[in-house]
Parts: C-alpha cells; sequence; structure tokens
C-alpha cells in the first residue's frame, strides 16, 4: 500500500526527522491560509501516487499566501499520470546547499533491507544507479541486528564530510530504519536529504510504501488508505477480498490463483485479444466470491466477452458454477460467457452449468480462443 | 529418486487441527505420505483421524516421532514463529504453504533457518510432489504421475495446469516443486535446478517463473554454466502492468527491472526452451528428450543407461 508523502512525513517526524512544517489542503483558501501561517516562501506540492510530480508541474514555489493560493488552484484538479489530485502540501521552503538521496528497500535476492544512499539526491534514482554507480552506497542490514552505529556513520561518511552533517545523517538513518521496520513498510525513501545554508539536515520529501501483509499487524495504518487514488473496482474488489487490477482491454478475466490469471491474459493477448483484467479469486471456493467477481467484471463498460479460467485443486469448480449460475441468474449477462473448468468436482459443475443451460470447455487454450473471437467479433488477428 | 522428499520423509503438519490443515492432512494420507504427528499447542495427546498423534510443540513431535519434515498450515502472523520452532526441533525440510507471512518476518526466519542446516520451501507455495511416493502440500495428486521430468514454479494453479498437460501426454514428473510467490521465499530455482541435475531419475525440468524480481535471471545463468539436462521455461505476466502486485507478493515489476521481456531474454540466452503457452511444454519436452531416450532404448548395453535404470529399480524394491 502506497502513501502519500504529506503522510509519511507525519510518520516520519514521529521519529524525530527533522521535515520543515507543513499541512494538507484540498482547496485553494486553505492553502492560502496555510501558508499566511507558515510566513515567507512555501512550496505547494500535488499528493499523487505517482512519480516525476514535479515535471508534470506539480510542485511550485510561490513566494506569498496570494501566489501559493493561485499555484494551488491550478495543482488541484490536474491529472498526474492519470491521476486526479485532490489534495496538496503546503511546506515552508527550504534553502538548499546539497541534496542526497537515502532509501531502504527490502532487497529480495540479499534477503534483508539494504539501504541505498547518494550523494547525488534530488533525481530519479534508477538514473544514477544505471549511469553512475560509484555514486551510490548499498548497505545490507541484518533485521536480528537492526541498523548499527557503525554502519549508520558509514552511510553518513559516504554523503558527507563535514562530522557534525554525518552525526546528523547517521541519526536520520537511525530513526528511518525504525520507521521502515515498526510500519512493516516494503520501502521508505528521502529525497532529497538536504543540506540546509546553516549547515542543518533536514528531509524535503518522503515516500513510504507499506507491505499489504502487514496491515493486519497495523490495523492504524489501514487508514492512511487513499481510496480516491484507485479505482472504484478495484475498491469494491478489496472488499470482497479479490485481487482485482483493471486494465484497458475486453476481454474480462476471472481465474484462480495469481500464475494462472496471469498466464491466461497472456494468452488472450497471444490470440490477439487484450484482457480488460487481472482477478484471481484465490484458493477458497465460495460462490460467493464469484458473485461478487462477475459483479465488477460485468460494471467495466469495455467488456466485450467473459472468460472464466479455473484449475480446481482447493478450489471447487461445482462451487464456483453454483456462483456463476447464482450471479446470472439475478442478473443476466449482456455479453457472452465462455467457461473453462478442470479438476476438483468437474463432472458436478458441468452438470450444474447445463441444467442452468450453460456449457463448459475443458482445454484452456481453446477456451481463451473462442473468448477472444467473441470479444472482437472474429477480427482478432 | 526425487528431490528434496521422497517415499521415506516423515512429516508433521503445524496447524494440523486448522481448517486447511486438517483438510489437507487427510489428502496426503490418503495419498500415501508418512505423515507422523501434528502439532497444535494445547491438543497434545490427542488424535487426529484416530491415528496421528498430536503434540503441543515441536520439540516434542520431533523428540517422540523422529520425523524429519514439517509442513505449516498456521495463520500468516505467527508463519515466522512456527518455521522458526520447526528448525529448531531439528527437521530438515520445512515446507510453509501459509499465504500473506510479513515479508520483514522473512528477514530474521531465512538466516535462522539457513545456520540450523535447514531447507525451507516457500511461504505462499502449494508444496512438493514426488508423484507415486510422496505429497508435501496441496498439489492434487490425482493429476501427477510418475515420471523423468522436474518441475519448479512460482505459482499453484499454473502449475497444476502444466503438470495436467504433461500427465496426458504420457510426460511423468520426478518431483513437482512449488516454490511460492512470495519476495523472499526459502527455496530458489537454482536450489531446485541443481537438485534436478544432480537427480538420476530427472532427465529434464519445465520451470515457470513469473514477473518480478531476478530470480529466473540467476537461474538462467546457472543452467548455462551448470546444466546438461534439457530445460524448458515459461514467464507468467508479459501484459502485467508495471508497479501493480499481481496477486502474488513478489510478482511485481520495479520501475524497469523485473519484467517477463528480460526473463524471457535471459531464458533465450541460456537456450532454455521458451514455451509461450503452458501447452507448449509437452512439445519442447518430447524435442528435447528424443535425443536423450534414444540410445537407452536402442543400445541395450549403454552403459550410463543401464546402470540407471538398474539402480532406480533396485531403490524401488528395497522399498
Amino acid at each position: 500500500m502506497n502513501i502519500h508523502e504529506y503522510q509519511a512525513k507525519d510518520l516520519l517526524r514521529g521519529f524525530g526527522i527533522p521535515i520543515p512544517p507543513g499541512e494538507v489542503a484540498s482547496t485553494p483558501d486553505k492553502v492560502e491560509a496555510i501558508a499566511r501561517k507558515l510566513g515567507g516562501r512555501v512550496v505547494v506540492k500535488a499528493q499523487v501516487h505517482a512519480g516525476g510530480r514535479g515535471k508534470a508541474g506539480g510542485v511550485k514555489l510561490a513566494k506569498s499566501p496570494e501566489e501559493a493560493r493561485e499555484v494551488a488552484a491550478k495543482i488541484l484538479g490536474m491529472k498526474i499520470k492519470g491521476l486526479t489530485v485532490y489534495k496538496v502540501l503546503v511546506t515552508a521552503a527550504a534553502d538548499i546547499v546539497k541534496e542526497a538521496y537515502v532509501g531502504i528497500i527490502v532487497d529480495r535476492s540479499a534477503k534483508k533491507p539494504v539501504f541505498m544512499v547518494s550523494p547525488a539526491g534530488g533525481i530519479d534514482i534508477e538514473e544514477v544507479a544505471a549511469k553512475t554507480p560509484e555514486k551510490i552506497m548499498k548497505l545490507p542490514v541484518d533485521t536480528r541486528y537492526g541498523l548499527t552505529s557503525y554502519q549508520a556513520n558509514q552511510l553518513g561518511f559516504f554523503l558527507y564530510d563535514d562530522v557534525k552533517q554525518v552525526r546528523a545523517a547517521g541519526r536520520i538513518m537511525q530513526q528511518l530504519y525504525d520507521a521502515f521496520m515498526k510500519n512493516g513498510c516494503s520501502l521508505a525513501e528521502i529525497n532529497p536529504l538536504v543540506v540546509t545554508p546553516h549547515g542543518d539536515v533536514v528531509a524535503l520529501d518522503a515516500k513510504m510504501t507499506i507491505d499489504d501483509n502487514e496491515l493486519d499487524r497495523h490495523p492504524e495504518l489501514e487508514d492512511l488508505r487513499d481510496v480516491t487514488a484507485e479505482d472504484a473496482s478495484e475498491v469494491q474488489a478489496r472488499a470482497a477480498s479479490l485481487t482485482f487490477i483493471k486494465l484497458e482491454g475486453n476481454v474480462g478475466c476471472c481465474v484462480n490463483g495469481a500464475g494462472l490469471a496471469m498466464a491466461t491474459m497472456d494468452l488472450v493477448k497471444l490470440y490477439g485479444g487484450s484482457p480488460a483484467n487481472f482477478l484471481d479469486i484465490g484458493g477458497s471456493s465460495n460462490p460467493d466470491k464469484v458473485v461478487a467477481a462477475l459483479k465488477i467484471i460485468t460494471s467495466d463498460r469495455n467488456v466485450r466477452s467473459i472468460l472464466f479460467n479455473i484449475f480446481g485443486g482447493i478450489t471447487r469448480t461445482d462451487d464456483v458454477a453454483n456462483g456463476i449460475v447464482t450471479a446470472t441468474k439475478h442478473n443476466p449477462l449482456k455479453v457472452p460467457l465462455v467457461i473453462r473448468l478442470t479438476g476438483t468436482n468437474e463432472e458436478i459443475a458441468v452438470k450444474i452449468l447445463k441444467a442452468n443451460g450453460l456449457s463448459a470447455m475443458t482445454d484452456m487454450d481453446e477456451a481463451v480462443q473462442k473468448a477472444v473471437q467473441l470479444a472482437t467479433g472474429g477480427k482478432a488477428a | 529418486m526425487s528431490i528434496f522428499a521422497d517415499k521415506a520423509t516423515t512429516l508433521v503438519v503445524q496447524g494440523i487441527t486448522g481448517r486447511d490443515g486438517s483438510f489437507h492432512t487427510k489428502q496426503m494420507l490418503d495419498y500415501g505420505t508418512r505423515v507422523v504427528a501434528g502439532v497444535t499447542p494445547g491438543k497434545g495427546g490427542q488424535k487426529f483421524e484416530n491415528k496421528v498423534p498430536i503434540f503441543n510443540s515441536m520439540h516434542d513431535a520431533v523428540g517422540k516421532t523422529g520425523a524429519n519434515a514439517s509442513i505449516i498450515y498456521v495463520p500468516p502472523m505467527f508463519a515466522a514463529d512456527a518455521i522458526m520452532e520447526a528448525a529448531d526441533a531439528g527437521v530438515k525440510l520445512i515446507i510453509a504453504i501459509t499465504e500473506g507471512v510479513p515479508v520483514l518476518d522473512m528477514t530474521r526466519v531465512y538466516p535462522f533457518v539457513h545456520e540450523k542446516g535447514a531447507r525451507l520451501i516457500g511461504p505462499n507455495c502449494p508444496g512438493l510432489i514426488t508423484p507415486g511416493q510422496t505429497k508435501i502440500g496441496i498439489i492434487p495428486g490425482h493429476i501427477c504421475t510418475p515420471g523423468r521430468v522436474g518441475v519448479v514454479s512460482r505459482s499453484g494453479t499454473l502449475t497444476y495446469e502444466v503438470v495436467y498437460q504433461l500427465t496426458r501426454a504420457g510426460l511423468g514428473q520426478s518431483t513437482c516443486v512449488g516454490i511460492g510467490g512470495d519476495p523472499i521465499n526459502g527455496t530458489n530455482f537454482i536450489d531446485c535446478l541443481r537438485g534436478f541435475q544432480e537427480d538420476p531419475d530427472t532427465d529434464a525440468v519445465a520451470m515457470m517463473g513469473e514477473i518480478g524480481g531476478t530470480d529466473e535471471q540467476e537461474a538462467a545463468a546457472f543452467v548455462k554454466e551448470h546444466m546438461t539436462k534439457p530445460v524448458v521455461g515459461f514467464i507468467a505476466g508479459q501484459t502485467a502492468p508495471p508497479g501493480r502486485r499481481m496477486g502474488h507478493a513478489g510478482a511485481i515489476i520495479s520501475g524497469s527491472s523485473g519484467t517477463a521481456a528480460e526473463k524471457i531474454a535471459a531464458f533465450e540466452a541460456a537456450r532454455i526452451g521458451i514455451a509461450k503457452r503452458p501447452k507448449d511444454f509437452v512439445e519442447l519436452l518430447l524435442a528435447r528428450l528424443k535425443p536423450v531416450r534414444k540410445p537407452v532404448a536402442k543400445s541395450k548395453p549403454a552403459k550410463g543407461g543401464a546402470t540407471k535404470a538398474g539402480s532406480a529399480k533396485r531403490k524401488t524394491a528395497k522399498r
């Protein structure tokens, strides 16, 4: 789960990281009031879950509260990478002498959280990694011992020469690590970490991603979720415990298991079609889930055909068949349905479908081809 | 022969009285798996299905039965502890089925298990099956058949799909391993590929990867360097949008890394056969198995083939 910059900054302040004051607003009036309260120059920053906000015009400096109001009126409502800006962060502007990058990610190969720091901050770190890898220091942390003082120092010395700044940075590394671990993050990033003309080290931007698997342990973090940043169908799917991702195509897919769901989407593409979504109904067999899944798929106006691909293991195919029958009885489908069922209780499932005027196929490729044909009107390449 | 588990493997089920644990324990017993104990704290002294003794802890279970493997069906928040308990009790193979284990928990568990000298498979995996011998996990037994193709995959149902196609085409399996869809898991592709390369009863490997991470790229490098047996691979998620978690916690394209295209390119560079569709495995494997099989079948005195077959027979006979 991604959280916004203002939310990440609130969390990091709680761990003691020095961050200039700021408040979030959703109207130009409120922005002006905050700017007046802060005094001096402010930065107005779009709060959306997308990188490259600055380049897109979503981050602006304002010299007066009136100017803050003007730029906010432009930023609020604009679209950045398809996402509408509903909120802006108004924060005191800082003078910058030096910019650095500090981040922690869970590294899959090292099987540890890894610190990545670079004195070349403020820009896209992937670009730094590609062009000047020597400007990046990577340091894996054994979570059984945590970040040790000498490691924090090592990171600090990679960024700064001034010992005072090294110590300040070391403290921030320690605080960032604590925030990362205590909030169950998969990523925590400060970009840039800056040195001001007074020699203070402060964080000007923050990004945190929470591991979804940690949310049961940190229910308070669930409140930070911004549902306006998600497609309505995805919010609906999560409420029904379905894993759903909306795509742009016209073949609605309903599959059990993430790997098979991806393979089904790929096959739709291979046969000349385009998947409308990723949908994994999961391992448990509950007819209600199927009903919810069909509701979500059919609410997408682009969908021209619906494909079920079910390989029954733990999932009982008769449960899926019952779900399809229940769902279509209440809301007859306006688009054709192709069902592929194999595995656990297949015979019972086929009987249930037949008794309700539906039929099932057993071969995945044939089913996908048929669904693509129905969606494209036979025009698929 | 097989990799990781066979007829001799004795198993403890952690979470044997839970909904999933009890259901799948019955399935494993039906398949012939030697389930010798179960663990549910507070239910020690009872019996599962009137035959499998239940203990309060892994130490009791392993101490009393001498079990050498465990399978974990406990809820995600307790899974890390269960894995460490198993390793501490001395079992050498731990299979964690549980989905939803926090990744940071795994950063503590992995070095612990490693230092105890145990192998962890999973979490968030379907387990493994050595057809005709033992099934540890949730892979449906009836779709598998004994044979000489090793199967390794990050997915559950996609594995079933491929195994089902192999079985229908008469291509049996030596062992099928689901390594799981999480970003940090106990066993990776290379561990399985090494096992299959060394296993005298495996002739070829079918490997199913997906987007996210670099495990497949590293596996491809291993195949190029160390494997003489043919490998056929598939990558799921070619149509997945970047930055989104595709169901599996580990199936995510981060920035420009972890894409299907880069993994397929790595496979090609390692001369791994590329299955474009799950069903392509059959044809690609058959084409690669022919040159290996023919000389064995034609010229009976061929030493390698004869010894292999002989030793395999002897082992089966012993049991």
